[in-house]
């Protein structure tokens, strides 16, 4: 490639111009088939209900509509409250818990501690369909189910091993002879948190909560059975507003894009934590 | 080690984190599996009573499922799991190195390429679902799109197709299951002897034939089921794996660009000074060095694949069998039938299923952790 | 102690008339076209009660297939609605009476004279031993094929009287690039296999299907399968990606001839497409079942631990009135079941239904929620799917007989 070497680039040497020309069709070609359906959704959600119709799909509006927008926000305004209310309680109690049980795994290792880890990671690959006719009769007995609360404290505790796990991988990068002279110094174990490794949590922190908010926003099978009517998140509400008949598709076009905004806009401004969450996903990273 | 203080503090700051999991994880699923005992929906009066009382029926549930000619439903549910785990793995998997390879190659504009590839992961399953069942409707979306350029329109039925293919006969299963495990026991005797492992290796050997043995007399006539039933890969699924394959390769394209940019210059250069082509230096120094990173991928898209339910429920409803999957059938059966026995039953097998790909994963994982 | 508290709530229903107030959360599957008929109802609630917010919880889906899983999750979890939609019979009886979940109406239907206003038949089907368990709103027809006359004309057939008459003319149809019949998403063809079943086995035969006289095994019974897979062939083959409104639609615009529906789909056409009756569309009784009224009805009840058990019962009041019906009714294209409604209110298709559904053998649906518990309605499915897998009669007459024994079908 006749470009300045890239500093993140691998393989920067000269090239045929051929190739150079076929990886930049490949890469727009790809492109192409990612943003083809944003293109689709935005168009036909600008539509007019009545100028949708199958054959001219692809076209652009005749009328621009901006009409679509204001019923679909006026009919999941109160999810998108129930979602952001949800996403935010539950986000930080499981990332400050998470925070805790890292700092405990990774500092103050006890004996048993090796077996006790993997068996708090196995929770997060679990198919939730295994635990959700006790998690109902729970809620019930604690009487939170159909508040939003019962379905708080079921991502809270569901995410502590995703939080857990990232915070204990960050926080077994930070050295031990700093908690050791801080130990020294006479802190204890609230005072190495506070002093030591709170401090260097900031980028743990976002990256959890990054990666907590998007999933616990996203998340529908918790959510369309904890649920009634008054505590739907949105996605509930997306289902079931596209799921319906006679779909008029302008609406679910529209609700797609209001549900999709928060976490897209987080990972547009926030990507780079974004991308650390997600390897951090894979246990090792 | 002494119990200090601090070190007191610091078990019992950590135990609501695991009484909680100890009981929403290790409970309920022990709950689920003695729910899946019982005949919890059988009787009208108890299914929806507000403390049913349950009776002890043994792994009847578990037999109906895998062996119930009327559960039919639940048998190609795990078939179609099969298809879908498979090809949508080599979707993810190849799009998503194709498309990290290409970024590597110092592109102008990776940053943006990146972006584009990677933002559908920030989607809900159920935003996708919903984007895409409108891309596939029968008479527009993906099929008009060849009218654009002039050509004729698809009519394929992208979620609504009725075709099966690849079709086999679930009563031949038990057949093919033990020539399967005849021919491994045959693979380890055969490894066994090569290493001079005399004693191992016959007792493989044996093992190998008996089976074998037994598979040819037995399991030949066996079939479990009184009626023929087929199942296959129904290409109404083929619109789901594309939604799936367009939200998920990002990922692993995330995964394979990091781990290309872990790779040395220096290798690469060394391998080109030895004369490879650009084609050799991916198949013999490249590919083998992200191998590693292709398992970690599989393993976490095979058990989303394992659990996927709500970009199922969004594209295609909850009423098509020809896209049903385990996680979909579970909610129905609990729910809409009120049996709630088999729909435990269900999660368990799923669960079985998960955990059969993560178990092996946790424990290599943290093992090399260890000795790291 | 449950009696007692249904009769502090009919008490309290009188004492709080004046001054009702709380909340009334109503749970229904009448979302988009069949929204306005219930709105109408609410507003007349609102006005006789305007100090009660009522909430207005649907979960779309047609047949109130995602609704029921919905209810289920919040009556498990203890959080039952104020009032919920059912339809009568089996669906009503056999999952939530059964489990005692209901409160008993009884008091209600003596002291608003419903006894005699409502048919006798009707009344047997929301009622145990035990007591009235729910208030019908409405009586919707399922076995109603429909068409459209100017189409059918240039097409050069008739509507079939008989399905050997309908398989006669679909290759004809066929041929002009017609759809003969077209079905939609799985309810819909189980709707399907409905109407099939009773012209197949009569009115008698499709009653003694499901006392279990009739057995699923017998060669009549197998009979229906073979038959079904005659008309399936005629249908269209993206089935499952159409809504009964886009199956609806389809007729409408000419691409299909027939669609065999409930007449909920006649409330579709004129309010929501606003065509006429009989010109716009037409209809007949579904081939081979003229004479024979298959029956559904949707009701509400109070569910026991209803938050606002008051509310509910001015509800139920309002549904079960003549004012409250002839509001509801002519709207949402059905019909009232009450003896005393006023015809007048109706349009063309509506009123040449209450004439049949006087005059009719009446039978109940199995779609709809009538005749069989819900465990085995909703195991029809698979049925269904093992016939669609197998296209073998017999196997599927088979898993028919052998879900009825596993959930009991007769008890």
């Amino acid at each position: 490639m006749s470009a300045a070497p890239l500093s993140t680039g691998g393989a920067a040497r000269p090239r045929g111009r051929r190739v150079q020309w076929l990886t930049y069709l490949l890469l727009i070609v790809a492109a192409a088939f990612f943003l083809l359906p944003i293109y689709l959704v935005v168009v036909t959600s600008l539509k007019l209900p009545a100028d949708i119709n199958l054959a001219t799909t692809w076209e652009l509006p005749r009328h621009w509509n901006w009409h679509s927008y204001a019923v679909a926000w006026q009919a999941f305004a109160p999810k998108l409250r129930n979602s952001l209310v949800l996403a935010v309680v539950a986000t930080a109690a499981s990332a400050v818990m998470g925070s805790m049980n890292g700092y405990i795994l990774s500092k103050w290792r006890f004996p048993g501690a090796n077996l006790l880890f993997p068996l708090m990671l196995f929770g997060m690959f679990i198919p939730y369909q295994s635990v959700l006719i006790p998690l109902f009769q729970f809620l019930r007995n604690i009487g939170l189910y159909g508040s939003l609360w019962g379905l708080i404290l079921t991502h809270v505790v569901y995410g502590l091993p995703i939080t857990t796990l990232i915070f204990r991988n960050f926080y077994a990068e930070i050295p031990d002879e700093m908690v050791e002279a801080a130990r020294i110094d006479g802190a204890g174990f609230f005072g190495i948190y506070s002093r030591i490794i709170f401090p260097l949590s900031i980028s743990g922190f976002v990256v959890v909560i990054i990666w907590q908010f998007t999933q616990i926003w996203n998340e529908f099978l918790f959510a369309v059975t904890l649920t009634r009517q008054s505590t739907q998140p949105i996605t509930v509400a997306l289902a079931q507003l596209a799921g319906g008949e006679a779909v008029n598709w302008n609406l679910p076009m529209a609700g797609a894009v209001l549900a999709a905004l928060p976490t897209l806009i987080i990972y547009v401004v926030l990507g780079r934590y974004f991308i650390r969450g997600l390897l951090a996903g894979s246990v090792k990273g | 080690m002494k119990l200090t203080r601090d070190r007191v503090t610091a078990i019992l700051m950590l135990l609501p984190s695991v009484v909680l999991l100890a009981v929403f994880v290790y409970g309920f699923i022990g709950r689920t599996f003695y729910v899946s005992l019982t005949d919890w929906g059988q009787d009208p009066t108890q299914a929806l009573a507000l403390d049913p009382q349950l009776h002890f029926v043994g792994l009847k549930n578990y037999s109906d499922l895998f062996t119930n000619f009327i559960e039919t439903r639940f048998r190609q549910d795990l078939v179609n799991t099969f298809f879908f785990t498979v090809l949508f793995l080599v979707g993810c998997l190849g799009l998503g190195l194709g498309l990290a390879v290409l970024l590597d190659r110092g592109v102008k504009g990776e940053g943006l390429f990146r972006t584009i590839f990677l933002f559908p992961f920030a989607l809900a399953f159920i935003v996708t679902g919903t984007i895409w069942r409108w891309m596939f409707q029968p008479e527009g979306g993906i099929n008009v799109l060849p009218t654009l350029i002039g050509l004729p329109k698809l009519d394929f039925g992208w979620l609504t197709s009725r075709v099966q293919i690849l079709r086999f006969d679930w009563n031949g299963l038990p057949f093919v299951l033990g020539l399967l495990l005849a021919a491994v026991l045959a693979l380890l005797a055969w490894r066994a002897f090569r290493r001079g492992q005399g004693l191992r290796g016959t007792v493989s050997a044996v093992l190998a034939s008996l089976v074998a043995l037994w598979a040819l007399a037995v399991l030949r006539h066996a079939s479990p089921l009184p009626y023929p039933e087929r199942h296959g890969f129904n290409l109404a699924f083929i619109g789901i794996i594309i939604a799936a394959v367009w939200q998920m390769s990002g990922y692993t394209m995330a995964l394979y660009l990091a781990g290309l940019r872990g790779i040395p210059e220096e290798l690469r250069e060394a391998a080109r000074v030895d004369g490879a082509s650009e084609w050799q230096l991916y198949r013999y120094v490249i590919l083998p060095l992200l191998g590693p990173i292709s398992l970690s991928a599989m393993i976490i898209l095979g058990h989303i694949s394992l659990k996927i339910f709500d970009l199922v429920f969004a594209m295609a409803g909850p009423d098509h069998a020809a896209t049903d999957v385990p996680a979909l059938l579970m909610y129905l059966r609990s729910f809409r039938a009120n049996q709630f026995a088999q729909g435990a039953a269900i999660a368990v097998v799923l669960l079985v299923m998960v955990a059969a790909v993560i178990i092996p994963y946790l424990v290599s994982s943290l093992r090399g952790e260890v000795r790291r | 102690m449950k009696r007692l508290f249904a009769l502090v709530a009919v008490l309290g229903l009188v004492a709080g008339m004046a001054h009702a107030q709380g909340k009334l959360e109503i749970f229904s599957w009448w979302a988009g076209d069949e929204g306005p008929a219930l709105q109408a109802l609410i507003d007349l609630y609102k006005q006789q009660h305007p100090g009660v917010e009522v909430i207005n919880a649907t979960v779309t889906g047609g047949s109130g297939v995602n609704a029921r899983a919905v209810l289920k999750t919040r009556m498990l979890g203890g959080d039952p609605p104020d009032s919920f939609q059912v339809h009568a019979g089996q669906e009503l009886i056999g999952t939530w009476v059964a489990a005692n979940r209901m409160e008993d109406l009884t008091s209600l239907f003596q002291q608003q004279g419903w006894m005699s206003a409502f048919p006798q038949n009707l009344i047997d089907l929301i009622s145990t031993p035990n007591g009235i368990w729910s208030v019908p709103v409405n009586i919707h027809r399922s076995n109603v094929m429909w068409y459209v006359p100017a189409n059918l004309q240039k097409w050069g057939v008739q509507p079939p009287t008989s399905w050997d008459d309908f398989l006669a003319m679909c290759p004809t149809l066929q041929s002009q690039g017609v759809t003969p019949l077209v079905v939609g998403e799985n309810w819909t063809v189980q709707h399907l296999w409905e109407s099939v079943a009773v012209a197949t086995l009569g009115a008698q035969g499709w009653n003694d299907l499901w006392s279990g006289k009739i057995q699923f095994t017998d060669p009549q019974a197998v009979k229906v399968w073979d038959v079904f897979g005659k008309v399936l062939a005629c249908t269209n083959s993206d089935a499952s990606g159409l809504s009964w409104q886009q199956a609806t639609d389809r007729v409408v615009n000419g691409q299909a001839a027939f669609n065999v529906m409930g007449d909920w789909a006649a409330g579709y056409m004129t309010t929501t497409l606003k065509l006429d009756p009989g010109t716009g569309f037409g209809w007949e009784a579904s081939p081979g079942t003229q004479g024979v009224f298959v029956m559904l009805a949707d009701s509400f009840g109070l569910p026991k631990g209803a938050p606002d058990p008051q509310n509910t019962m001015a509800w139920l009041e309002l549904l079960g009135s003549k004012q409250g019906q002839d509001a509801f009714n002519p709207l949402k294209g059905s019909i009232s079941p009450r003896l005393d409604s006023d015809l007048s209110l109706y349009n063309a298709y509506s009123q040449s239904a209450a004439k049949d559904w006087q005059s009719d053998t009446i039978v109940g649906s199995l779609v709809h929620g009538a005749v069989a518990k819900e465990a085995f309605m909703s195991q029809f499915a698979d049925v269904m799917n093992i016939y669609l897998a197998s296209q073998n009669s017999e196997q599927a007459a088979n898993a028919a007989q052998a879900i009825a024994n596993q959930v009991r079908l007769y008890d």
